[in-house]
């Protein structure tokens, strides 16, 4: 069975020879703004918190990251799924795009804490639950899409990405749990709790609107380089 | 149902029969488990004081790095021979290729286990089966093999075959390492069953919700 001899799916002749249209457009001004609103609400709007200082701003960020970390990862979830129920293509596409972000935006995530922890826990890393967790995610995706470049055909490889998808998200609670039983360190969410004096919240929800705004224009762009990809190639393959 | 189950038999049959006779894989398990404790001696100079501490780290590296090593060929040597694309053309229900392989993987996992327990109490003159530590490693091997079986699957059909296993299985399994170490410490500490119930839940949970995920999802695998 070869992809390259199935029809072009409908979603792809609308991209033909498309590169961005109005809405990339629009979603990129919206985060060329957005960013610099919540670089804003971070370093000037919001108070600065009592006991940790200024370093406590990164938070804005390092919280927004790992949100849209797992939201990207639930995309991976939800693609494969749909995938090997419907067999469509653009679903793979989606998963593998979302992947691709969500390991960019977890090694951000351990970037940014790492960051954070050192002045306020006086190291780099520890092995606390929320910390290990987020750890074993992003080594489950990294192999995701070392699974994806070593399937050497197109249909298997979205096959058995899609298998990895389904259970490595399975597999999070579980590892959360474990973790969480053999130590914990990290502070206990305080974003639902309603702890959060209102001005730092409204910094956070900015912070948090415009990533996710700006995950939506990154998988926009993405998943069209994966069409326009394929077309080539599907294009060459015609040519001989 | 019968006939499932005897389609599961005769797969697991003719598994246990090919090691019978060729004899591939559970001598090289076994001395690769023992290889590993031995580097493990050296590494950590054990002694009497030290042994009790690392023992549960130790022998659950030992089991895992080997069982690897025997999941690595379940699928290679059907694969290699072209035997896998018999068994797919062969009128046999693909979940219950699935099974015959993960009982045929837990079984020689199991066997292993069962060499390496005795060879570390005598060469590290500390004992420690007891019934309740039989339970934890069975729950902790079953996980392990029902993830490792699916992924075994996946692994002999990539490029770079070999390299790809142990990255699909050990992120996968750090629920399974974890409290499998943490509920033979127990067993070691002398903890009463009451104390590593927990963990032996989680291991429990673990496998029935990936057996039957494992056990779901294969069909995708080998479809082609």
């Amino acid at each position: 069975m070869n992809v390259r001899t199935l029809p072009l799916p409908k979603e792809r002749q609308e991209t033909r020879g498309g590169t961005l249209d109005w809405l990339d457009w629009l979603l990129a001004a919206v985060c060329a703004i957005g960013f610099v609103v919540a670089l804003y609400a971070a370093f000037v709007y919001a108070p600065t918190e009592a006991v940790q200082g200024d370093v406590q701003r990164i938070f804005y960020f390092h919280v927004s990251l790992a949100w849209l970390a797992y939201l990207a990862f639930f995309v991976v979830f939800l693609g494969s799924v749909v995938y090997l129920w419907k067999r469509s293509e653009w679903w793979d596409t989606v998963a593998r795009c979302s992947a691709e972000i969500g390991v960019v935006l977890t090694t951000l995530v351990l970037i940014t804490g790492s960051l954070w922890g050192r002045p306020i826990w006086g190291t780099w890393w520890t092995w606390d639950a929320r910390l290990t967790t987020t750890l074993i995610l992003w080594a489950i995706y990294v192999v995701y899409l070392m699974l994806r470049a070593y399937s050497s055909d197109r249909m298997r490889g979205a096959r058995y990405g899609a298998i990895l998808g389904i259970i490595g998200f399975a597999d999070v609670p579980i590892v959360q749990m474990s973790v969480v039983w053999w130590r914990t360190l990290h502070p206990q969410p305080v974003i639902e709790e309603g702890a959060l004096p209102p001005q730092m919240l409204i910094a956070f929800m900015i912070s948090l609107v415009v990533f996710t705004v700006f995950y939506v224009f990154l998988m926009r762009v993405r998943v069209r380089i994966e069409w326009l990809k394929e077309e080539i190639a599907q294009l060459q393959e015609s040519e001989g | 149902m019968n006939g499932w189950l005897g389609q599961v038999s005769a797969l697991l049959w003719k598994d246990l029969l090919t090691e019978l006779r060729t004899r591939e894989l559970l001598g090289g398990m076994a001395l690769f488990a023992f290889l590993v404790l031995l580097t493990f001696n050296f590494a950590f100079d054990l002694r009497i004081d030290n042994v009790g501490s690392v023992a549960p780290g130790i022998l659950w590296v030992a089991f895992s790095f080997a069982g690897i090593l025997g999941l690595g060929r379940s699928f290679v040597q059907e694969k290699d021979r072209g035997a896998m694309d018999g068994l797919l053309v062969a009128p046999v229900d693909r979940a219950a290729i699935y099974l015959a392989k993960f009982l045929g993987n837990l079984f020689f996992m199991l066997v292993v286990e069962a060499i390496a327990l005795p060879v570390f109490t005598m060469f590290f003159n500390f004992g420690i089966a007891t019934p309740a530590l039989a339970l934890v490693i069975f729950l902790g091997t079953a996980g392990f093999a029902a993830v490792g079986t699916l992924f075994a699957a996946m692994a002999a059909n990539t490029r770079a075959r070999d390299v790809m296993l142990p990255l699909l299985v050990f992120p996968i399994c750090v629920p399974v390492i974890i409290a499998s170490v943490a509920a033979t410490s127990l067993v070691i500490d002398g903890g009463t069953l009451t104390n590593h119930l927990g963990w032996l839940e989680m291991l429990a949970a673990f496998d029935l919700i990936f057996g039957i995920l494992c056990f779901v999802v294969f069909e995708f695998v080998v479809e082609e």
